[in-house]
Parts: C-alpha cells; structure tokens; sequence
C-alpha cells in the first residue's frame, strides 16, 4: 500500500484539535490575508541579507534583495544563462581580451535623479579598485577579490595581486575597463551582482564610510546596513529594513528606465529561517512566495493549488575523494570502483526535486563546454567489487564526511544522501566510518583541509562560464583533492587566460574529458532549488541562476 | 531591604567574572573558527588567515580576554563578527521579543496554572483534579519543539486561525517604539498592530508555556494541599470564618510561596525553551539568534548575550527572594 | 557528674535506636505507600516494557533497522510514503527502512543515553554537592569557602540556559551518541549539586547528628555513614525524573541537529527529528518516536512522582 497523504495528516492534527482546546482567542482572521493591501507582495526568504551594498555582499540572500535594486553592466537573459544587455546594450574586447568596451543604456536614471553616464561605471570600478583597509578582507570584497584580484594598495600578504588596470569614458555613453592579464571571468564577471552600479552621489556620500571602527572587527559600514542610503537604477528600490522582523521593504520606482516595470508597489522579503515555516506561512496566507521548497513539499503545494516553477539546474554535487589522506584512493581502481558502487539516479529519482539530473561530469548540462564524451561509470556493484579486488583493496575502510543541519540548493537533504551512498558502498564491501559534521565551520573546515577520505559538496555558478566550476577544483594542487595531475592541470591554466570564448569551450570539453578519466571525485547530480508561489499571483519567470526580477511579478 | 539588595549585587561581581573567564576560554576552545562560518564554500586558506589575522584571533587567548575585558569595562561589548553590528545593537534589536515571548508564556502558566492548581486540591480526586495532574504530567514529557510542531499544524495551517509564524503580520502599519510589539501599538494608538502581535504571540507562548505550566499546577495543587492540612486553616473554618477570607487569607497566601519560587525557576529555564520554540515559530529573539552565533562561532555576541542572560537570571532569582518578603513577614524579618 | 555522661549516653543510645527505627521504617513506610499508588503502578509497567523491549527489541525486529530494504518505494521528493502494512506494521521510513525494527531497535539507544547522562549528572552532581553539603556543615572556615567557590560555579552552570549549554558542548565534541549523553548528563549537574547539599544541610541540623557530633564521632563517620545515606532520598527521587528529562533533551538535541547520527544506531529522538520534515505527508513518521518519547517519559515521571510523594507524608494525609 502506497500512501501519499496530506489528508491523513490533516485528519489526525484535526482529531488532535478537537482534544486540545476550544481556543477562546479563535476570533476570524482575514482569510485573504495579503497583508491589508493587495499591492504588497510578501516573498519568503530563508536568510537575512548581509548588507544592502551589493558590493559588499556574497550570498544568495543579499543579492536576491539588491538585485531588484541595483543593477549589472550585463545580464542573463529571463530562465536562461545567456548573457544578455544589462546597463550596457552593447559590449565588446580587443583581441587579447584585456580591453572591455561597454556601450550604455540611454535615459537610465537612478533613484535620486543621477543619470547614468560612462563616467559613473569608473567611478564605481574605482571604488572597488581603491578600496583600503577593512573593505580589503576577503568577507566584504570576495567577489572583487575572484574577478579583478587586489586593490590599488594591497595592505595584506594575502590579498591576490591585481588584475584590474583602470577605466575610462571617451564619451557620455562608453566605458572602457582595462585588465592586466586576459581571464575566463570576463566577460561573465561583469554580470555579478556585486558589480552593479551605483549612483555617483551614493559614492561621494558614503566615500568616507569606514566599514570598521576599531581595527580588529568586521563591521559593515553603516550605510550598507541603512535602507534607501544608496541610490541603484532598478525597479524597485530599498525604503525601509527592519532587522528585528527581518523584513525588507522595497517600493516601485517609477521612473524606472527598463521595459519590465515594476508590477507591484510594495515587495518585501521577509526572513523565515526554517524550511517548514515558510512552508506554512504560505500556506496560511503570510507570504506570496518562497524558496528552497523542501522537495517533500513540492506535490503537496502543488495539489493546493500553489504553483511551484521549475528552475533549470545551474549547480553540481559531487563526492570529492582526498588522495593524500587515504593512499588506497591514490589508486584510479579504486576511485572507478567507487564511482560504479554509487546509485546516483536512486538519488535523483526519490531524493532530488523535479528538474535534477544525474551527473556525469563536474559541470551541468547548461554550462557551455560541457562534454557529450565523457568517460560515464553506471551503477554496476559487481564490477565496482571486481576493481576493488584487482586494486587489492577489499577490506577498504573509508571516513565518509557529510554536514548536519544544513539545505543546499544543489543538495537537499545531505544526511539522507549520505545514507543512501552510504549504504551502497557498503554493499560493495567497503566499510565506512561515519563523520557528520555541523556545515559551518566544521565541515567546511574539515573538507578544504583534506581531513576526510570522502565527503559531500557541491557548487553553484556565478555565471555562466565552465571555469566558474572547474577552475575552483582543480586549476593547481588543492588538499581537498589532494592530486597533482600536470594535465588537468595545464588545461585549465590554459583557458584561464585565453581570451576568444569558442576556443574556451573547446578546451572546457577537453578538461572535462580529461577529469573523467582521472576521476578525482564523484559528480553525483543537478538539482534545481524549488521555488514556491501562491495561486494568486503571476510569478516571475524562473532562473537557473536563482536571479529572479521580482518585477515580472504581479497580483492576478 | 536596601542593604540586602546592595549587598546581593555586590557579591554578583565575582561570580559574573568568573563566568566571563570560562566563557571566553570554554567558546575559543569551539573547533574551527569564524573565519570558516563567514566564508561558506567560497573560502580558502588564505582568506581564513587575513580574517583571523584581521580579528586579531591569532594572538594568545589572554591577550585577546584583555581587550575584551577593556572593552566590556568602557561599556562596550564588541561587534558582531557575523553581521558586523555592534553587539549591543543586535540584542536590543531581539530582546524585547523574547521577553514579549518569556511574560505570555509566564502569564498562560500562572493565569491558568494556579487556579488549575488550587481547585484541584479544592476538589481532590474529582475529575478536575485528575485531569490537572495527568494533564500536567503529559504537559512536562511532550519534546517542545514537537508541540510547536502540533500546533502550528493544527492552529495556523488547518485552521488558519492564528499566524504560522513571525511577530507581526507583514504590511501592517507598526511604529517602533520600545521594541516591545505590543506596547507600541498601545502607545501610538495603533490597536490593531498591538492585536496582531499578540496573535503571533499565542501560540509560541502555548509551546513554551507547556512545562511552566505544568509545573505551577502540580506546586500549586502540592501546596494548597499541604496548607489545608494545617491546624491553622482547620482553626479558622472551625472559627466559622467566612469560606472566602479562608481562602484568600489563610490558604492561598501561604500556599503562593513555593509557587513563587518555582515561577522564578522556571523563568531562568524558560530560555532554554526558548530557543526551540522561536526556531520552530521563526520568532526572531534572542534564543535563536545565540543557537546561530554558536554554530557561527562568533565570539562578541557569544559573550555579550551570555553574560546578559546570566545577569537576567541572577536578578530575577534576586527579585524572588524580595516577593518571598512581601509575601511571608516572617522572611522580612530574618 | 556521673549524672550528664549518662544522660549524653542515654540520649546517644536513643537517637542511635531512633535512627535505625525511624530510618528503617520510613523507608519500609514509603515503599509500602509507593506499591499502593496507582501513579507508582503505571510508571513501574511502562518502565518495565520499556526496559523489555530495550533488552530484547533487536531479537524480535522483523527486519533490519538500518538496510534500506524498500529504497525504492519511498519517493520523499514527490512526498510519496509508505505507510502501515501488512509487512511493515508501522510503515517505512524515509529511506525505505522498516519503522517497526527501528522503533524496537531504538529503544535500547534511548535508554542509554537516558541513563547513562543521568547516571553521569548524578555521579558529577552528588559530588560537587556532596563535598559542598559537608564542608559547609563540617568543614569551618575553610569548608565555608570551598563551599562558596563551588557553589558559585554551579551558579555560573545554571546561569547558562542549559539548552545552549549542551548545545555548546556538542559543539566542542563533535557529534556522536558519546556527547550526546555527556551535554545531557551535564545540564543535570547542578540540579543535583543544589540538591544534595541542600538535603545534606537539613540533615546536618538533625538531632542525631548533633548527638552524635557531640558524642565525639568522627566528622567522616558522620558524613559518610549517617549525613549522607540519609540525604539521598530526594537525589534518587530527582534522578528517575531526570531520566525523563534526559530522554527529552536528547530529542530536543537532534531536533537541533545536534543528535547521535550514526544511523546504524536507531534512536528515538532522531527519528523524530528527521520526521519532523515530512509530517505533513507521512505524520505516521513522527507519531511513532513521539509516542515513544512520550510515554516512556511519563513512566519515568510517574514514578518519580510517586516516589516524591511517598517519602513525603505530608502531601499524602
């Protein structure tokens, strides 16, 4: 007897009802309750955002907020991963890659009235480039740090040398950035979030805003932690914060220049930590909208009548292997065993939401440079014994690491994932030991460091470019993986710097050969983040990336 | 009286240091360290070293107990490592919403625990009596956060009677006074924001309020008991005193006194529960905002909220004892 | 003169006797109120049903609690579950495991860490209270300090929400069923502290031992041999209720993720914490180790209340 029963629940909590109390403060609550105002759209998310300066921020949480404030010199198209016209309606290189030219939008106002001028995109390029002090730490500039290495004046040893060389506007409308070395990151980079442009009064205003006050905190300056103190071009823009509901309110901006006008007058985020909560609240009404749905969750609000779009997958999870620690991994017999031990799609097929797929290679589908001729290793236990008996490795005792209390985007349910795998390895005859760690910073700490033989992780990319993925693995000796393979690792530098995109792709498909031969780990699947929306509204069209324009959203 | 008091907090000094020594030796001794929490998978080795190096955590614990201690005696209890706002900030922001919390749950075990308490020994093995006591019973071994659990299901998603989760409804019209959602609907006369918080305040407080609760019933009912059992009581009804100034007089007041302390008991522990019951209901205070700082490793706010629990909870034990005097004269006199 | 040594004899060889009788009987007394208690009776049952199954549960599962036997008809993605059914009568687990051998299975997980954290907060507790109790009573000037610096220590442990406190601990240790039952075990620490020392206080100001003080006995005799054994009534009444306790604050650990997560070692409060996540769909799931929880707690706390009110006549009359 197979069951799938919201019903059966909700018989046994009304039973429950009837027991407990005729509650005497049942007094009628609105059932469209949408907050008083019908314009107001309520979205759910599941963490709070670190600041309100993109720049400054790294997380999903925090560009989910600012992105429908700020925007990009480039942009991905609606549901896909294509580049496409942000502030820029045109963008090109020199041959070598280290000049971008960047045509502009016209009649692109900010919220405090400034026009968008080339003269402004350096400004803001300058700003990052001589950023000082606090702002130099990894926390508050990573993604500066990743894209365009240091700063002007680098005040640590640790801090990248960097890449960035200057920028300049020959005209009103053109903004020409110059780098150092050609990367992989250009022209995707300039798409991030963290690049977005503000208005040149927001910079004089805030230009001497320490982020710390004493030297040995990270604080984040006050400005970044104030609602409407930085003026973006978006359709939305931030009025108020209040961090002790952990809501933010963001109010339609009229003049806004883009096609896609803002379809409510009030958006605001509002912070429900817990998978369940979210669930519920909208459920009860509280909230229009949310993400990371629990993949459990998916048909029961979807039989409510709630719509549940699915994203394309932009991410990978994979089972990495540390060579240094356990010399039997060393062994490619070994590893193949394990990869042939691994059900993935028993994974994909009651684990994973609607949209994963099994892996086959450390990027997804949807990256270009993803290979069609990769070695693939089917779920085969007797063959996966066989190797191991060849390899001399029958009784392998393997430390298997996974986190406790944590939700992926690429990885639901890690506990559960990690049983299953668990238990296929062990049917294979490898014994495994246990190690669950809480996510942070024990596991993360654990895993970088190569202090485990096998362990669960995965990525989501920034952009869309395969070395967002593969060159945050494998473009040099890492202990996670603890390997030196000259090849992989020559393929990699190769492209890092090669500036023409189609020779790029080539040699993205080469690496990813190249990887599933040696097989360092297991990729194990994609899996898109569900995203949950009540049946009243239009939601906006979903995006691999998580990028959603809450502008497309309206009230039915 | 005075005195007593003067010299209660005095003797709270050396115990609050010695608290802060071992706290700050006990959350450095948490493996890993912020870096890593701030970083997620985006991290690598020399970004945790500028961290640390920048937080000043490589230099020896003493050093950095000093500064803290420096700190802390100019009033000033650091920032946040994860959020970066100062510390003090981001506990005003969330106590008020777990003392909000901490009084419904308090005000749902002594409102309906006492006279649950008191007619049950009233009525001794009377259907009301053995209800209270199987109830409370069950009350003290259901887990809290499967209560939560319960009771969201059935009150604010099959029902729909009262909100899921939150402190306030979003998009309602709430001007922030004093952090206290339900007073400051009061003071700016906006009644229907004070309504509302005390919606979301419901069932959170019935969660927490299952162990209080029982507990006051099963004290109130023992000490009821046991003061009907006086010579005292047994005089007066013979006396032929009238039923209620029995009651009120004789036996409710002397009975009050251990309720009183267990109410003070309960309330240092009611932070514990705390903690789930705002995770399970989303309600943003102080319980689950040290749970993260914990897993975060961020040590400021480990240490500032700590040591303001502790203090908290050394007060009210403080002001227990000062009802003790006002309810018993014998007390006083001592 | 010969008149007072006799006296002090005589008074000696009274208590002595009033002890031994008194002492005996009271004890005889309450047992022979606690058999007669209803409340008693029922504690007793479920514990021993629970003790039972703790003992036998892995002989008489049906299946194996960890093989994942039904993986492939448990769909949690698309909140497919298999409930109760002829061949598993308490349905599947999440991950297609029989629910019933791991309700059976757990059981024994539970009890450990039950008594096992109680055991150790009882063993830490009536230390630290014990060696206060006596230096207070006993100990002088120097025994007065000792007990203000331990006393304030236990202070500073209760000060600190006991949750966070095992939260914390758990953090340093790392997880696994070990650190599970010490956080437990030490968040019972100073509750026992208090209470012995509190007890061992009362006695301390007993006739008898004020005879027997005065009869020059030795101050260790006293404490061992008579302040002692008499103060551990409420201690041993306190320890069955902590069981309850320590059953519920394992499970509130796991619920925090914090739990013993070897699944080769089914335990309740885990099963509850990973049920939780599917109750709307599956609440069969959640009812089972909730259940369980409950009422092995509520026979723990029957007992112990039982016990309490059979030492304590006056709440009996």
């Amino acid at each position: 007897m197979r069951i799938a029963r919201p019903r059966a629940a909700r018989m046994f909590v009304a039973a429950l009802a009837i027991g407990l109390i005729a509650s005497g403060c049942a007094s009628e609550r609105d059932d469209d309750e949408s907050g008083g105002d019908s314009e107001v759209f309520v979205f759910g998310a599941a963490g709070v955002p670190a600041a309100l300066d993109p720049s400054l921020g790294s997380d999903g949480e925090t560009f989910r907020v600012t992105r429908q404030a700020f925007e990009t010199l480039l942009d991905h198209e609606p549901g896909g991963t294509e580049l496409v016209p942000g502030l820029a309606r045109e963008w090109s290189s020199n041959e070598e890659g280290t000049e971008w030219t960047f045509q502009l939008q016209e009649g692109v106002t900010f919220h405090d009235g400034e026009e968008l001028t080339g003269e402004v995109v350096c400004q803001n390029f300058d700003r990052w480039y001589n950023w000082s002090g606090t702002y130099q730490n990894t926390t508050l500039s990573y993604y500066w740090q990743t894209v365009f290495g240091g700063f002007a004046e680098n005040e640590s040893e640790d801090t990248p040398e960097p890449n960035y060389v200057g920028c300049e506007a020959p005209d009103e409308l053109t903004a020409t950035i110059t780098v150092a070395e050609p990367s992989a990151n250009y022209p995707g980079g300039f798409s991030l979030q963290s690049f977005a442009i503000h208005s040149p009064k927001s910079l004089e205003a805030y230009a001497e805003d320490d982020p710390s006050g004493e030297g040995e905190d990270i604080t984040f300056p006050a400005y970044s932690q104030e609602a409407g103190a930085l003026a973006g071009t978006g359709p939305f823009r931030v009025t108020e914060w209040n961090k002790g509901n952990g809501e933010v309110t963001l109010e339609a901006f009229d003049e806004y220049w883009g096609e896609t006008k803002p379809g409510v007058d009030q958006l605001v985020f509002r912070t429900i930590p817990e998978e369940s909560a979210r669930r519920q609240a909208l459920q009860a009404g509280d909230i229009h909208g949310f993400d990371l749905v629990a993949p459990a969750d998916v048909r029961t609000l979807e039989d409510e009548g709630f719509q549940v779009p699915v994203r394309g997958v932009f991410n990978i999870l994979y089972l990495g292997i540390t060579q240094d620690k356990q010399p039997a991994l060393g062994d490619i017999q070994v590893r193949q065993a394990i990869a042939h031990a691994l059900d993935r799609q028993n994974i994909v097929d009651t684990q994973l939401p609607e949209g994963g797929v099994r892996a086959t290679q450390f990027i997804p589908d949807t990256v270009a440079g993803y290979s069609e001729n990769v070695r693939t290793y089917e779920h085969d236990p007797e063959l996966a014994q066989q190797l191991l008996a060849e390899a001399g490795a029958e009784d392998l005792t393997l430390e298997f690491c996974y986190p406790t209390e944590v939700t992926r985007p690429y990885m639901p349910a890690p506990a559960d994932i990690y049983e299953l795998l668990r238990a296929d390895l062990e049917a294979v005859g490898v014994t495994i030991e246990p190690r669950p760690l809480t996510w942070n910073p024990d596991y993360q700490e654990a895993t970088r460091s190569g202090g485990c033989d096998i362990y669960l992780l995965g990525w989501t990319g920034d952009f869309n470019e395969a070395y967002n993925f593969l060159g945050t693995w494998f473009d040099g000796y890492q202990q996670e993986w603890g390997f030196e393979n000259e090849e992989i690792f020559d393929l990699l530098t190769e492209v890092r710097q090669e500036p023409d995109v189609a020779a790029r792709e080539a040699l993205y498909q080469e690496a990813n050969e190249a990887i599933m031969e040696f097989l360092p780990g297991v990729p194990i699947s994609s899996s898109p983040p569900s995203i949950a929306f009540s049946p009243d509204v239009n939601p906006p069209t979903v995006s691999p990336l998580t990028q959603e324009n809450f502008a497309e959203v309206s009230f039915k | 009286m005075l005195r007593l008091v003067v010299r209660r907090l005095l003797q709270l000094i050396p115990t609050l240091f010695g608290l802060t020594v071992l706290l700050f030796i006990w959350i450095h001794r948490l493996p890993g360290g912020p870096a890593w929490a701030l970083l997620g998978e985006r991290g690598n080795e020399a970004a945790r070293r500028q961290i640390e190096e920048q937080l000043g955590l490589d230099e020896p614990l003493w050093v950095q107990y000093g500064r803290w201690l420096r700190r802390l005696l100019q009033l000033d209890l650091g920032n946040s490592i994860k959020t970066g706002q100062p510390v003090w900030e981001e506990f005003t922001l969330r106590f008020p919403a777990t003392v909000e919390l901490g009084l419904t749950a308090l005000v749902f075990a002594v409102v309906i625990g006492i006279p649950l308490g008191y007619f049950a020994a009233r009525r001794r093995g009377s259907w009301l009596d053995v209800t209270a006591v199987s109830g409370s019973l069950v009350g003290i071994c259901v887990p809290v956060f499967f209560l939560a659990m319960i009771l969201r299901s059935i009150f604010a998603v099959n029902l729909g009677w009262l909100p899921s989760g939150g402190r306030l409804t979003t998009g309602i019209d709430a001007t922030d006074v004093t952090g206290f959602a339900v007073l400051d609907g009061l003071l700016t006369g906006e009644f229907d924001a004070s309504w509302d918080a005390v919606q979301h305040l419901i069932l959170p407080g019935l969660a927490l309020a299952s162990i209080p609760l029982a507990v006051v019933v099963r004290i109130t009912r023992a000490s009821v008991l046991e003061v009907l059992s006086e010579d005292y009581v047994r005089t007066a009804e013979s006396k032929g005193l009238r039923k209620s100034v029995v009651r009120g007089r004789h036996v409710l007041r002397n009975a009050l006194l251990p309720v009183v302390t267990t109410v003070g008991l309960v309330t240092g522990s009611l932070l514990s529960g705390a903690v789930l019951t705002e995770s399970a209901f989303s309600f943003g205070g102080i319980g689950s905002f040290i749970r993260q700082a914990i897993s975060d490793r961020d040590y400021p706010v480990l240490m500032g909220f700590i040591l303001f629990i502790a203090l908290v909870y050394v007060l009210i034990n403080l002001l227990v004892d000062l009802t003790y005097g006002l309810i018993d004269p014998r007390v006083r006199v001592n | 003169m010969a008149t007072k040594t006799e006296k002090i004899d005589r008074l000696a060889e009274l208590t002595a006797r009033r002890e031994t009788v008194t002492g005996g009987s009271l004890w005889v007394e309450a047992f022979r109120r606690l058999r007669s208690s209803k409340m008693a009776l029922i504690g007793v049952a479920i514990m021993a049903l629970f003790v039972v199954i703790a003992l036998i549960g892995p002989w008489i599962a049906p299946h194996n609690p960890t093989a994942q036997i039904w993986r492939d008809e448990v769909f949690t993605n698309r909140g497919e579950f298999v409930g109760p059914r002829g061949e598993n009568w308490l349905g599947l687990d999440h991950l297609g495991r029989d629910q019933l051998s791991r309700m059976l299975v757990g059981a024994r997980q539970t009890l450990l860490v039950g008594v096992v954290s109680t055991v150790l907060g009882f063993a830490l507790g009536a230390l630290i209270g014990g060696v206060s109790g006596a230096a207070l009573a006993f100990g002088g000037r120097a025994g007065q300090r000792l007990d203000t610096v331990l006393m304030r220590f236990i202070d500073m442990m209760l000060a600190m929400p006991s949750l966070l406190l095992a939260v914390s601990i758990a953090a340093v240790m790392g997880q696994s069923l070990t650190t599970v039952m010490i956080a437990v075990g030490v968040v019972q620490v100073p509750i026992f502290a208090r209470l012995l020392r509190g007890s061992m206080l009362a006695q301390a100001n007993a006739d008898y031992v004020l005879a027997a003080r005065a009869l020059g006995v030795r101050r260790r005799r006293v404490v061992l041999g008579h302040v002692l054994p008499n103060s551990l009534g409420p201690v041993i009444v306190q320890s069955t209720l902590a069981l309850a306790t320590a059953i519920i604050e394992a499970a509130a650990l796991s619920y925090l993720g914090l739990g013993n997560p070897d699944a080769a070692q089914p335990e309740w409060g885990v099963m509850l914490a990973q049920a939780e996540r599917f109750f709307d769909e599956a609440p069969f799931m959640a009812i089972c180790p909730a259940l369980g929880i409950i009422v092995t707690a509520l026979g723990f706390t029957l007992l112990g209340e039982a016990m309490r009110e059979a030492l304590d006549p006056k709440l009996r009359s």
